[in-house]
């Protein structure tokens, strides 16, 4: 599982990147590095239907940002600027919740199951009725769960992606906007 | 645990850009880096070692799958994190429209 470390190793960096450098462009693209990246990972984890689902998602983020880009500015005039006194303020209280955070997730981790052994006490379950002819019938079982076992689920899925689809278009629309 | 510790390290990096900086794109980009961290969180906790992808591909044998709930919620959650992308992106296209900069420092009129 060595390539599974490069890769974290790999995103830590390009995250960083994205988050410092002063062309948005390339922290955009730094961006696109990162999910790429959770893409890759995907498969090494044995979850197909994930990476392309991850692909697809990724590729439309890179896009929607550079189209805001293109249409704006792509120099980050904050980065050079001394700080000012909110921002020390932001950046000390962070450090203190990103202590007090590693320390609750440090104590949370011992608990959870280890890597690469997970209980899967409701997957049998479900993986035992699409083996059996009076389940779903799909092969797929992440699809079994998310078109049958849980699709109320998937229908909340389709009603926030249908509402934010509604309110992109209503705030980008030209007719009926004030000047 | 050292994978799950290096997922944290990604969040802290997306809080990180969503508190102090001033820019905000740079604020999107945090809100996207916290999404990845815990979608990739939840991959690596239904991973399971030796174990094929939960897809049925020969009846009657001794089935050796990986976790196939985290993958369904996670399929869930990527989709939805496009959508709340591009309406805040949408947002922020707008708000540059009105005050020219994308420094929230700049921005004093946000009741306008």
């Amino acid at each position: 599982m060595i390539e599974l470390y490069l890769f974290l190793i790999f995103m830590v960096t390009a995250a960083i990147i994205a988050t410092e450098i002063k062309d948005l462009m390339a922290a955009v693209i730094s961006l696109g590095a990162v999910g790429f990246s959770v893409a890759i990972m995907f498969i090494m984890l044995q979850a197909p239907d994930l990476a392309i689902v991850q692909i697809v998602v990724e590729v439309l983020t890179i896009v929607i940002f550079v189209a805001v880009i293109l249409r704006t500015t792509h120099i980050d005039k904050t980065i050079g600027k001394k700080l000012s006194g909110t921002q020390i303020l932001a950046i000390v209280s962070f450090s203190g919740f990103a202590i007090l955070f590693l320390i609750v997730m440090f104590r949370t981790l011992q608990e959870i199951p280890a890597f690469g052994e997970p209980i899967m006490k409701v997957a049998m379950e479900y993986i035992r009725l699409g083996l059996s002819s009076y389940g779903p019938g799909g092969a797929n079982i992440v699809a079994n769960v998310i078109l049958d076992f849980r699709a109320l689920d998937t229908l909340g899925e389709a009603t926030v992606l249908f509402t934010s689809v509604i309110a992109v278009v209503t705030l980008i629309r030209k007719s009926g906007r004030k000047k | 645990m050292i994978v799950f510790a290096s997922c944290i390290i990604l969040f802290l990096i997306g809080l990180y850009a969503i508190v102090t900086k001033r820019n905000l794109i740079k604020i999107a980009i945090g809100f996207v880096l916290i999404e990845y961290a815990v979608n990739l969180f939840f991959a690596l906790v239904g991973f399971k070692k030796g174990a094929l992808a939960p897809i049925i591909t020969k009846l009657d044998t001794p089935h050796n799958f990986v976790d196939p709930i985290p993958q369904a919620l996670v399929l869930t959650a990527i989709v939805i994190g496009l959508a709340t992308t591009a309406l805040m992106l949408t947002v922020i296209l707008r708000i540059y429209d009105r005050y020219k900069t994308f420094d929230i420092a700049e921005i004093k009129r946000l009741k306008g």
